[in-house]
């Protein structure tokens, strides 16, 4: 046990020492960013983020609107190189390897960390093209066949394809909103990431599409890291295993989510967490 | 003061009684704006109908021509030549040509006005009248019109063929009253036996209205003005409107997707910008003119030929489909384009598979409202020589052509004025037609379009 708790010191210094050993074993780093920076034009929105985030999963970034949260989440698919004006700084590593090193493609990057938004966002043609846009742009599938099946497992580990099995060929917009955002993660899944980040997944939905996405995110935890960026912290405290706490753009503290709830060491943390700021 | 110290019933009984009074006025302001909305409404309808009941009561009876029924004898003695030539009678081929060539020569210089003349006496054996005004009576093509038919069938020689030939312009005034029947006669296009002539055969039914299929069909012509059509203008303007799409939409949009998408926000794109809206608002007789610098004296390309007007059209409907295009690529939603680039779309293919469909039907619009513009363009094409006299259907880009409006604006300055304010008309009712059918192809597939997004 020592040998464990010893070897989790060596891999990461900031990882939060509280972590049980056994669980540890089955959940190496898998993102690590140290003193990430992002300027927007003349403003800084982050102040040198440094976390580690576990593989096989859920990591919830909570934290007051315009504290950073979701400006950090996306750099870690880089979708910040879209935005006029913003630099980002420092450094962030998928499986050791830096992100965004000049050798790295962007696009390769996105594929393998997907992203699902605020709001459910489908493309404008059938569910099934939904799906299949980002494995024929990967070009993932050989065959027809190949294609179809991609489409009706991403479509099953949404948890959507029971729903709309009889009508793959309807427009992907006509569904409810609970079932776009479960068709957007389907779509996200289809291309085979491994790592899924959610920008405020659930904010546009109503509690029953809520938790039916919520009980989804629980069940992608098995093969996907997830990071979740989330308004509600009681969304925080049942999906996440992990909780990193932004205030201002810093990340005040982060650790185990059991922790950060029930025994926050820092007192920003504790304000917000019993509703005082926010 | 007095107000804030109000106990709270009082207060709201007083706020109410405030409210109401506003009330009046803000009901009154509101019908006040909706009678004036109503009112400007109705004067631009009024004028509209106004414009069209004008064009349509002038130009609608210009389509409906008096012609002239008559049976024409195709007779032998007066038709030089002999008959046709056959193949066999001559040693080779180029013989044969040339011997049709020389028969052709003969028919040409015979004296079709005399068969003509026979004709239209034999509708009136009586009437006297001397030849030269009898001939005034229809066209003055219609001696080719009987030579084409003889030469169209030889075998007619010596036969009596029904024909029907158009009335002159003059007669056509005379018997429409486009010129005042009171005036004495030195003040009329025709001689007075003419004139009784004229209405003694529309009175038998010799001389009928007939449609004007020949306004769709012929080309302008100054000899013959009742046979003067739009077909040569109609195909110069197909033909520049076939130019401005083929490359104002790829150019346009091509543009407008690498301004807005992909090229950076800086100084020098800013004044790009700046520059495409003012170009957009440059007259058009300035195009005309960098048109003909441009194309004809510097590139060398034939004057008054359609593909330099679709070039200077392009240049001027280029803006309108950029600014168009550009605006309705910034009104797809960003996340649209975020779900592309988060699933690993590239930049390309974002905009490809996602963003520029979704502009489809803005850009459709765009292009119809350009190339109506287009179409209706005059003072730049009058620079580069499409003003000019042509009596041909042009074959192609390169033929000297002239366009629709150019047409209406030839016409309207000419010196038949009595008889070419009828089909001036009948030229813009062409002319709008063709506006109103590329605005319902444009509102078809843009409902199309976005039935289908």
């Amino acid at each position: 046990m020592d040998v464990l708790a010893g070897k989790v010191k060596v891999t990461s210094k900031t990882l939060d020492q509280t972590m049980k050993p056994a669980e540890l074993m089955d959940h190496p780093i898998r993102l690590s960013a140290r003193d990430v920076t992002v300027h927007y034009g003349e403003k800084q929105a982050l102040h040198g983020i440094s976390i580690d985030i576990p593989d096989r999963a859920v990591t919830s970034f909570i934290g007051p609107s315009g504290c950073g949260k979701s400006t950090f989440l996306r750099c870690i698919n880089r979708m910040n190189d879209t935005i006029e004006g913003a630099k980002v700084g420092g450094k962030i590593e998928l499986d050791g390897e830096d992100i965004y090193s000049p050798d790295l493609d962007v696009v390769e990057l996105r594929a393998r960390v997907g992203m699902v938004f605020q709001k459910p966002n489908p493309f404008p043609k059938s569910i099934y093209d939904n799906v299949a846009y980002g494995p024929r742009i990967h070009g993932l599938a050989k065959s027809k066949a190949d294609l179809d099946e991609i489409v009706v497992s991403s479509l099953r580990k949404a948890g959507l394809f029971e729903e709309v099995k009889d009508r793959l060929s309807e427009p992907g917009t006509g569904l409810s909103g609970g079932q776009q955002q479960r068709l957007c993660i389907a779509r996200a899944i289809a291309v085979g990431p491994e790592v899924i980040l959610m920008d405020e997944p659930c904010s546009a939905l109503d509690p029953i599409a809520t938790a039916i996405i919520e009980e989804l995110i629980d069940e992608l935890r098995e093969n996907y890291t997830i990071v979740i960026v989330t308004h509600s912290m009681q969304q925080a405290a049942r999906v996440s295993q992990k909780t990193a706490f932004f205030h201002l753009g810093n990340l005040i503290e982060h650790g185990d989510t059991e922790d950060i709830f029930t025994n926050p060491v820092n007192k920003q943390t504790q304000d917000y967490i019993m509703g005082r700021i926010g | 003061m007095t107000d804030t110290v109000l106990p709270g019933a009082a207060a709201g009984a007083q706020n109410r009684e405030r409210v109401r009074k506003s009330l009046s006025r803000r009901h009154r302001n509101e019908i006040l704006f909706r009678w004036a909305g109503i009112l400007s409404i109705a004067a631009a309808l009024g004028f509209v109908a106004i414009l069209f009941g004008m064009i349509l009561s002038k130009g609608l009876p210009s389509f409906w021509q008096s012609t002239v029924h008559v049976e024409a004898f195709f007779d032998p003695e007066l038709i030089e030549g002999g008959p046709r030539p056959v193949l066999a009678d001559f040693p080779s081929p180029a013989d044969h040509q040339q011997a049709v060539n020389e028969w052709q020569r003969a028919v040409t210089l015979s004296n079709w006005n005399r068969i003509v003349e026979t004709a239209l006496r034999a509708e009136a054996p009586d009437f006297e009248i001397e030849t030269r005004d009898l001939l005034e009576l229809v066209t003055s093509s219609a001696r080719f019109q009987l030579r084409d038919m003889y030469f169209a069938n030889p075998d007619v020689l010596g036969q009596t063929m029904p024909v029907s030939i158009l009335a002159s312009a003059n007669t056509d005034n005379w018997l429409k009253g486009t010129i005042d029947r009171s005036q004495p006669d030195e003040r009329q296009q025709l001689a007075a036996t003419t004139r009784t002539l004229a209405d003694q055969f529309e009175e038998n039914g010799t001389i009928s209205f007939d449609f004007a299929w020949h306004i769709f069909t012929n080309v302008d012509s100054r000899s013959a003005p009742a046979t003067a059509g739009l077909a040569g203008a109609f195909m110069g303007s197909l033909y520049m409107m076939i130019v401005v799409i083929v490359l104002a939409v790829p150019i346009g949009v091509a543009s407008a997707v690498y301004l807005e998408e992909f090229a950076p926000k800086n100084r020098l794109t800013d004044l790009i910008e700046v520059n495409i809206n003012n170009l957009a608002a440059v007259p058009s007789i300035v195009f005309g003119l960098l048109g003909a610098a441009v194309f004809i004296n510097y590139f060398g390309l034939p004057r008054s030929a359609p593909l330099v007007g679709g070039l200077v059209l392009t240049l001027m409907t280029l803006p309108t489909i950029i600014i168009a295009t550009r605006a309705a690529l910034r009104a797809v939603p960003p996340s649209l384009r975020q779900a592309a680039l988060g699933l690993g779309a590239s930049r390309n293919q974002t905009v490809f598979h996602h963003v520029l469909p979704m502009t489809y039907p803005g850009v459709l619009t765009a292009t119809i409202i350009g190339v109506a513009q287009a179409l209706g363009e005059t003072a730049p094409l009058l620079l580069i020589g499409m003003s000019a006299f042509i009596a041909n259907i042009p074959a192609g880009p390169l033929d000297s052509a002239t366009a629709l409006p150019v047409q209406i604006y030839l016409w309207q300055g000419n010196e038949n004025r009595n008889f070419f304010e009828a089909r001036t008309s009948a030229a813009i009712i062409v002319l709008l037609g063709l506006m109103l059918l590329l605005n319902a192809i444009a509102i078809f597939l843009r409902s199309r379009l976005e039935k289908r997004a």
